[in-house]
């Protein structure tokens, strides 16, 4: 009997064995992506997690070690097989041999962080327990054993004695509460003055600029102003005197300690702004020094041109211009996409805008940085100094790079991908749907703004979401136009008006360019390379997960019909 | 604004007039609302209705019917001018709503619409509530008075036979109800602000006979106070609704009638083969 040819197990349907392809591109591409975060987020976090400290013994003779002592030690960052191969006296190449990468810290004494040593120059490895991991204000982490501490009573606290942790937690406590002082009235109190005075001369500049002064009106202003400066002055130098004592006390203690060579070395304990004992520690300890740092990186600011302290100042940075750039582009691309497909009249122009628009997507990004550079700092900004900020000229207000030209610059960049979106969500608003209303007597704004946008409100923050993680992510057009490397302030603060858009901020983005491409030292600024890159994704997540719960608020809200 | 009103007139002196006394059996001939003279519609260059002349009755259910593509829902686009929105639309002859020209150039489409109310073939409610769907056409006009939108809404569900059914989730959106219900909402929808005239596009064409039953026992409820215009495949259900019927063939009236006469004595040959069922 013939086998009916539908039961036939070789015909096969067409094309089913191509759906491995599409499935492999997915699966590269999700491989990859695992791979890059995955190993973003390792390297970024890994920072964070103290490692042991060892002291290694190197065999006599040895020319490996620093300054030239037989011993040394540090934190392992890595051990690897050496890539180059070493070659015996005759010549012939000797097998594979193992390095240690050490973080050796006193970047005082050595003049760098990071070091390689073979495998095969040392004899011995010991962990000692009293080691001390401590950040410093300047040169980076220093790691050391202690011996004792000198107290300004002259009495002195060998590190055997039992006192001796506990003082020296009190003596950082406290030196780290008196820098807090000294910052607040070097920065709140003497800034607040410079401002004062800033103002003066900017009055007295605009009452002498009027030519001679005759009025005895202005003449008394400017009486005035003089006794006001001298006051100002006698504050000032009341404050300055009150912050050097204070950091005169600052290096009043002082540590003694041994650094892993051998040699001895002092140090202020105002210097010190933490330290852990890292071979010392039980896993609990070290989870909570790793939150703790993680914390400090995240809420500090930099210090030591970008590779020490936090990075808040970059963060806050991009998340304001973030927002900015999106409360520019929404309203702009939305407008624009209503008039292209709600009003416009379709035809060959129209198509060519269309096309115009989606190209613009693909100009390069620094092209958009040169034309903010050129229109919104020199000519817009330029125009504002000259209309309102004409008496701090030629010191330029708006008309140098700031946070509001910078989101500016990005709103233009990312206003395609408003546009695209919102025009697909507008005319995925059905035509019964616009008919039902114009039926009840709307007219046809009426129907856009109470129903095609409401419906298609998903859709745009679909846009706005794409819009932002561009916005966010780019680094060229902002270095043309705000970002710079340290910012003194934050375009966000407690003075009047409280929100300085003229200001310059930093970002995430250029941070990272910077430490990783412009840092003096490329092995310490790896780690804040991959943790600021972390969290500069960690803030496109957040900001995006904002924007989707928005939008599945309002998919709920507006619920499409099912057919 | 150039624009002037319809000339309204109060429907209980026209009812209490102008009652002429119908044959036994037919339903009373009440005065011409809607009048279609001359009427010929183009899309481009294609003349997609011809010379129609036709008066639609106050107070009645006048059904259109015709095979599909004869232009009865075009012309039923027309008399709320909804076909403007067509690109390379043109048309010949007029359309006079109470005895007066829609194409007026002193119209304003919008008061016109206000005035008629139209229930699409699919129902279309907005992405709101219910509440807020039932209102729309009071929100567009500016009006906005929480106990004036109460009361609209509690009559119109009402009177589309939906408010017990629904009185207790006004404030979830529209989407939840069954195909039936939002039918009937955007019915209620339709009368929400009392217009004068119904339009009905096919409003049962994607119903089940349930909800088919309630919304024809509906519009017998509703002719009582609308002139309705209703646009029909299903030749049974323009006879157990309508009291006159017009049957279109290739955008030409054939044949316009009393329901009765038109199902059961139809003067037309092509109308008689087309309610016996033969073509179409």
């Amino acid at each position: 009997m013939q086998k009916p040819d539908f039961l036939s197990s070789d015909v096969k349907p067409a094309g089913e064995s191509w759906v491995w392809v599409t499935s492999m591109g997915l699966g590269v591409g999700l491989t990859m992506i695992v791979f890059l975060l995955g190993m973003i987020v390792w390297n970024g976090l890994e920072v964070f997690w103290p490692k042991p400290v060892v002291q290694l013994e190197l065999k006599s003779g040895s020319l490996a070690g620093l300054n030239n002592a037989p011993a040394f030690g540090g934190e392992i960052i890595k051990t690897q097989e050496k890539a180059v191969q070493a070659l015996a006296a005759d010549g012939s190449p000797l097998p594979p041999q193992r390095e240690y990468q050490l973080f050796v810290g006193n970047k005082d004494i050595y003049g760098f962080g990071y070091k390689f040593i073979d495998n095969a120059e040392i004899v011995g490895e010991t962990r000692p327990t009293d080691v001390i991991v401590a950040e410093r204000l300047e040169y980076g982490h220093a790691i050391f054993r202690p011996r004792e501490l000198r107290l300004t009573d002259g009495s002195v606290v060998p590190a055997a004695a039992s006192a001796f942790d506990s003082t020296l937690a009190g003596l950082v406590r406290e030196s780290n509460k008196r820098r807090v002082t000294i910052r607040q009235i070097e920065r709140d109190q003497i800034g607040d003055i410079n401002r004062q005075l800033e103002k003066i001369r900017l009055e007295r500049r605009a009452i002498e600029s009027k030519g001679p002064v005759v009025s005895p009106m202005d003449q008394r202003r400017l009486a005035d102003f003089d006794v006001t400066v001298v006051e100002l002055q006698a504050r000032y130098e009341q404050l300055a005197a009150s912050a050097r004592v204070l950091r005169g006390l600052q290096s009043a203690n002082r540590i003694v300690y041994t650094t892993m060579d051998g040699a001895e070395r002092t140090l202020p304990t105002g210097d010190l702004i933490d330290y852990y004992r890292p071979n010392q520690l039980s896993l609990f300890n070290k989870a909570g020094i790793f939150v703790h740092r993680f914390w400090k990186f995240l809420s500090d600011e930099p210090r030591e041109a970008n590779t020490e302290g936090g990075i808040f100042p970059a963060i806050f940075g991009t998340f304001v211009m973030t927002l900015l750039m999106s409360v520019a582009v929404t309203p702009f691309g939305v407008l624009a996409a209503i008039y292209l497909r709600e009003y416009a009249k379709q035809g060959p122009f129209v198509r060519a805008v269309r096309i115009a628009v989606n190209n613009l997507a693909g100009v390069p990004s620094i092209v958009f940085g040169v034309f903010g550079l050129g229109f919104f700092v020199y000519v817009v900004g330029g125009t504002i100094d000259q209309l309102f900020y004409s008496l701090s000229l030629p010191t330029p207000t708006f008309g140098t790079g700031g946070v509001l030209w910078a989101a500016l610059t990005l709103a233009l960049m990312t206003v395609p991908v408003v546009i695209v979106a919102t025009e697909e969500s507008l005319s995925a608003v059905s035509r019964g749907t616009r008919e039902g209303s114009l039926a009840c007597g709307a007219s046809k704004w009426q129907t856009i703004q109470r129903i095609v946008l409401p419906a298609s409100l998903p859709g745009i923050l679909t846009g706005l979401i794409l819009a932002m993680a561009r916005g966010a992510g780019e680094v060229a057009p902002l270095m043309l136009v705000g970002v710079v490397k340290l910012a003194p302030t934050l375009p966000l603060d407690s003075i009047y008006p409280f929100i300085h858009l003229e200001r310059k901020f930093m970002h995430l983005g250029f941070h990272i360019y910077d430490l990783g491409f412009q840092s003096p030292d490329s092995e310490a600024a790896k780690p804040m390379v991959f943790a600021t890159t972390f969290l500069l994704i960690l803030l496109v997540v957040c900001l995006n997960l904002g924007a989707i719960l928005i939008r599945n608020h309002l998919r709920r809200k507006y619920k499409t019909s099912t057919f | 604004m150039n624009t002037v009103t319809l000339p309204s007139t109060s429907r209980k002196t026209m009812t209490q007039t102008t009652v002429t006394t119908a044959p036994a059996g037919n339903p009373p001939l009440n005065p011409a609302y809607i009048q279609i003279k001359g009427f010929s519609f183009y899309y481009g260059a294609a003349k997609v209705l011809h010379e129609l002349n036709l008066d639609v009755p106050e107070q009645q259910v006048t059904a259109f019917i015709g095979p599909s593509g004869c232009g009865k829902s075009t012309l039923l686009r027309n008399l709320n001018r909804m076909n403007d929105l067509v690109d390379g639309i043109r048309h010949e002859g007029d359309i006079f709503v109470n005895g007066h020209s829609i194409y007026d150039p002193l119209i304003e489409v919008i008061a016109l619409r206000k005035r008629i109310g139209m229930v699409f073939q699919k129902s279309n409610p907005f992405p709101k509530t219910i509440y807020e769907n039932v209102v729309y056409s009071l929100r567009v006009a500016g009006r906005n008075g929480k106990a004036e939108l109460d009361e609209v809404v509690e009559r119109s569900l009402k009177g589309a036979a939906l408010w017990d059914e629904v009185k207790d989730r006004l404030g979830e959106s529209a989407f939840g109800l069954s195909g039936g219900q939002m039918q009937r909402l955007c019915i209620a929808r339709a009368i929400a602000n009392r217009p004068e005239i119904l339009l009905m596009d096919e409003p049962c064409s994607a119903l089940d006979p349930i909800a088919t039953a309630k919304v024809e026992e509906l519009i017998h409820e509703l002719k009582k106070e609308f002139t309705i215009v209703i646009v029909t495949h299903n030749m049974q259900q323009a006879a157990r609704v309508s009291d006159r019927t017009a049957f279109f063939y290739l955008g030409k009236l054939i044949e316009y009638d009393v329901t009765t006469n038109i199902f059961q004595n139809p003067a037309n040959a092509q109308t008689e083969a087309y309610v016996s069922g033969r073509f179409g």
